[in-house]
């Protein structure tokens, strides 16, 4: 057996990248170091990790061998395994990629000196979280995958909450918590029912169950809520949109690019255990993705908040993820090998790319919150001209996430969007998904207005506020990982075919696609994506060239805007982020209720006093619906209160209670 | 096979302002002028390329590359439709999303451009036009989903070839529907009448051209040469699916696409005759009913 880096086996490497993050806070708990060379050691040991987790994941993708590892310690539900896969390494490259260019980030977001009180908590811990992400990926027993799951969660939620002190977040990580914990109990269930399915708490081998069994879909509805919890998938995403706000912006950046993902890998292997999957599981799936992805981007619009408009912007593309998913489920339950490995691959390929630009679009909103304090969208503006390379590179993000070519959001919706046109030829059932392609238009649609109007408020026009004008660019620890990202989210656009054989390994798992290869480069025009992103560039070059030379050789004036014959505009006319979403959110009023004061001005009175305005839209959710009934819930049920009366041996009578009728119990 | 290229990228370079001056004649004749010289779009391309250019002094480089991005991806896109009975010169699988992807790129970019102002006149036609997008690209997904099914292709070469000819004589019922929807289409997408007037100078009512306020000299040709092109490539759209019959190839075919693109542009200027432009509120709902269209199109179709 050879192995591609040097030899060593991918999973070796991969347990080094883990031992590596997770010991990379260390260098802070040291006194004689001095806070700021801590960091830098810290970032250091962050890269190191990257590169030795980097190169077993692509080895493993490559080569497709690697060993697994019994954990000889005497945990109960053994036996333990660590295995790394092809399907588990593919997901490994976004999570390094994106947890190292937040790191090197954290040097200029997040600078020891400047933040004493919590470089070492948000420090320790992002290396945890970071290690524990890697960990649920190579854990192939139950046990270990829900110790990495709990200390990815608890991780997640210190670092969350660094800036403890505002009760703003201390509710964001409440609700996260709350959010996070059921989830992890309906993996407890599931992970149980497997158990008591296959005999063991190993994970099973792919294909090994019967999808038609009863406790399979018991299994699904489980893995759709725990997974779902944690993927943000429309409705179980109440606790995202406040969490990513809240957050530091590199924290957000991984828990958006990454932690979410891995609710996704979660899903994709607890549907790989099954064959014969009944065709419902794929038409649920793709239906969750449709209303995810609409109705995330619809609430994005809405959003008054960078971050938290971002944040919706994750849930529409986690839908994009699920209907790739869904595609492929129907072509599972068809037997068709082609939109297994197009909606599939498109999925796995959106996994990476909605890593990379979205990280990319935080990074970048932090670098503006940074240079300005404020999440506040309109009072931004004019910002292109005070941070040119933040604009670049958040432009660049933006073209990516709202899929459009020559970058590499593009790629991954053509692919789903090609399992969908696949499925409308076919005619048995699967033609229902042709149904779904028009929605993803509409999402594309409306992601563009959208990123037109955070890029056109943000960015253009002139600065509405002393804070913007005064803006800066950050130095290059915050220009470095965002120009990284940005050129990743070029080339993976321009030269998809180079992921095209890690793709296809790590959809290599599924039983119909051993028997007969078919190869993502024969079914998708991934070439011609080449030709045409250069032949795009090109055109442009072209034009580029022809437009500059004729405005050099005739005159150039400059002038104020063309205000339609009124001579004194100022900056507070210009169109703000709620008067460009006025039309579309009032077109989908109905979904997103929107609420807010608008000025009645009086007809009489020749000059009207002074009025104001305001529109919000609520998380309806989690707001309108949820609340009100947990409220309601809590009225009912208050008496159950008197249980809980904070006396200790009281307590440790009801354990013993609990465990006496369960013995009695057990020996009946 | 390579002078159908050519001749094909000739066409798409020389013929779109052409649509535009039959557009006004119609409009011109329609309402007892006697109206402006055929090529008079020529003219006014070749004027503004020599004219000097003004710039707000609030915008950036976003502004100058608005025009140049849109037009890059609208010739591009201009590459993948077939004229006529030819193939185009790009033809592949999915192709389709391509063409409909780079309309919104040109969107996306022009739109920017327009807010790189920071006029609140051009802010509203930036808003009006994604707003109007978003219900647009889904009308053009479902057309094509109908047209892959029925022609089992996934690009357009072998979408619209199958539509003009081979479909007709079965699929008569939901060609025509698809025809409605796509027509509505092309009004809205190059705001014409009953969308949006082309020729008002009420900068509250409009979409497209309160955009492009700012824009002047060569910046502003490229601009209107862009819109033309656009015109011209959805028309050979819509007439593909419109032709009950096969257009030929060879001269005689390059002929026919030519002739039936200027029929296509009379009929055009005889709606904007007959039809007042739609109050802003109202266009979401032609939009949706475009929409409904081409629903019951893929309906027919999916049964």
């Amino acid at each position: 057996m050879s192995y591609g880096a040097g030899g060593v086996d991918p999973t070796l490497l991969l347990m080094g990248a883990v031992l590596l993050s997770a010991l990379s806070g260390l260098p802070l708990l040291f006194k004689p170091l001095s806070p700021a060379a801590a960091q830098r050691l810290n970032v250091f040991l962050i890269i190191l990790a990257t590169v030795v987790g980097l190169s077993g994941a692509i080895s493993s993708l490559l080569s497709g061998s690697s060993t697994s590892y019994i954990v000889a310690l005497s945990l109960p539900f053994g036996p333990h395994i660590l295995a790394l896969d092809p399907l588990s390494a593919l997901f490994v490259i976004p999570i390094l990629l994106v947890a190292c260019s937040c790191s090197i980030y954290s040097l200029g977001y997040w600078p020891a000196d400047q933040h004493p009180r919590t470089i070492r908590k948000i420090s320790i811990f992002f290396g945890l979280l970071v290690a524990a992400l890697l960990w649920v990926l190579i854990a192939r027993s139950a046990g270990l995958f829900l110790i990495g799951w709990e200390i990815m969660a608890l991780a997640a939620y210190f670092v969350l909450t660094t800036n403890d002190d505002e009760a703003e977040v201390r509710t964001a990580g409440s609700l996260y918590m709350i959010c996070t914990h059921t989830g992890t109990l309906a993996l407890f269930g599931l992970f149980s029912l497997l158990a008591a399915q296959t005999g063991s708490f190993l994970l099973p081998q792919a294909a090994r169950l019967d999808g038609t069994a009863p406790f399979a879909t018991t299994v699904l509805l489980l893995g759709l809520l725990g997974f779902g919890l944690k993927a943000g998938i429309m409705p179980l995403h109440i606790w995202l949109p406040s969490a990513h706000a809240n957050a530091p912006s590199h924290i957000s950046a991984i828990m958006s690019g990454v932690i979410l993902k891995i609710g996704i890998y979660g899903l994709i292997r607890t549907l790989s255990f099954f064959t014969t999957i009944p065709l419902w599981w794929g038409i649920t799936i793709l239906a969750l993705g449709v209303i995810s992805g609409v109705i995330g981007v619809a609430f994005a619009i809405g959003q008054h908040d960078l971050k938290r408009l971002l944040a919706y912007h994750s849930i529409e593309n986690i839908g994009i993820i699920y209907i790739g998913i869904g595609v492929a489920l129907i072509g599972a339950a068809n037997g068709s090998k082609l939109l297994i490995l197009l909606g599939m691959g498109g999925a796995l390929l959106h996994v990476i790319n909605h890593a990379l630009f979205k990280a990319l679009l935080f990074l970048g909103a932090g670098s503006i919150i940074h240079a300005i304090g404020t999440r506040e969208i309109d009072r931004m503006g004019g910002l292109l001209r005070r941070m040119p390379w933040t604009a670049f590179f958040f432009l660049i993000g933006a073209v990516a996430i709202c899929g459009l070519p020559p970058l590499n959001g593009f790629v991954s919706e053509l692919l789903i969007y090609l399992g969908l046109f696949n499925g409308a030829l076919q005619g048995n059932g699967a033609a229902a998904v042709a149904l779904a392609a028009p929605f993803l238009a509409l999402v594309g649609g409306l992601a563009v207005a959208c990123f037109v109007k955070v890029l056109g408020v943000v960015f253009l026009g002139t600065a509405g506020q002393p804070l913007a004008a005064d803006a800066h660019e950050p130095g290059w620890p915050m220009l470095l990982p965002m120009g990284l990202l940005a050129l990743l989210c070029l080339l993976i656009g321009l030269a998809p075919l180079a992921l095209a054989p890690l793709l296809e390994a790590a959809v290599s798992w599924h039983p119909l696609l051993q028997q007969e290869s078919l190869s993502l480069t024969t079914t998708a025009p991934l070439g011609w994506l080449t030709l045409m992103g250069l032949a795009l560039l090109g055109l442009l070059l072209l034009l580029t060239a022809f437009y500059l030379s004729r405005l050099r050789s005739s005159s150039c004036t400059t002038d104020a805007t063309w205000g339609c014959g009124y001579p004194a505009p100022t900056p507070r006319m210009q169109y703000s982020a709620s008067s460009f979403a006025d039309g579309l959110v009032g077109l989908l009023a109905p979904l997103l209720r929107p609420y807010g004061h608008r000025p009645v001005l009086p007809q009489q009175e020749l000059a009207p006093a002074s009025s104001r305005f305001s529109s919000h839209v609520p998380e309806v959710v989690l707001d309108l619906w949820l609340l009100p009934l947990l409220r309601r819930l809590e009225q009912y049920s208050s008496f159950l209160r008197q249980l809980q009366h904070g006396q200790l041996h009281l307590y440790l009578l009801y354990i013993f209670a609990t465990l006496f009728i369960l013995m009695v119990w057990a020996l009946w | 096979m390579v002078v159908n290229i050519v001749i094909h990228i000739l066409l798409a370079l020389m013929m779109p302002p052409l649509l535009i001056g039959v557009i006004n004649r119609t409009k011109a004749l329609m309402a007892g002028r006697r109206g402006a010289p055929l090529l008079q779009p020529y003219f006014e391309l070749a004027r503004l390329w020599r004219k000097g250019s003004v710039f707000s002094r609030t915008t950036s480089w976003l502004f100058r590359a608005g025009p140049l991005v849109a037009l890059a991806a609208t010739l591009l896109a201009a590459s993948l439709v077939p004229f006529g009975g030819h193939n185009p010169p790009v033809a592949f699988v999915g192709d389709l999303v391509l063409f409909a992807y780079l309309f919104a790129l040109a969107r996306f970019f022009t739109t920017l451009a327009a807010l790189d102002t920071g006029s609140s006149f051009e802010g509203m036609g930036a808003a009006r036009e994604v707003t109007f997008g978003c219900l647009t690209e889904p009308v053009l997904f479902l057309v094509l989903v109908a047209l892959a099914r029925e022609s089992g292709s996934l690009s357009l070469n072998g979408l619209l070839s199958h539509a003009s000819g081979e479909m007709w004589p079965y699929g008569a019922a939901a060609l025509l529907l698809m025809v409605g929807a796509l027509f509505i289409l092309l009004l809205a997408e190059n705001c014409r009448i009953p969308f949006d007037d082309p020729t008002t100078h009420l900068e509250l009512t409009m979409i497209h051209e309160v955009m492009v306020l700012d824009h002047s000299g060569p910046a502003f040709g490229l601009i209107l040469y862009g819109a033309a092109l656009k015109l011209f490539v959805l028309g050979a759209l819509v007439l593909h699916v419109a032709l009950p019959f096969g257009i030929g190839e060879g001269l005689l075919g390059w002929l026919a696409f030519c002739v039936g693109m200027l029929l296509l542009s009379v009929a055009v200027g005889l709606v904007e005759s007959v039809m007042a432009r739609l109050r802003l509120l109202q266009v979401p709902r032609l939009l949706v009913a475009a929409a409904a269209l081409a629903a019951f199109a893929l309906l027919l179709t999916v049964r």
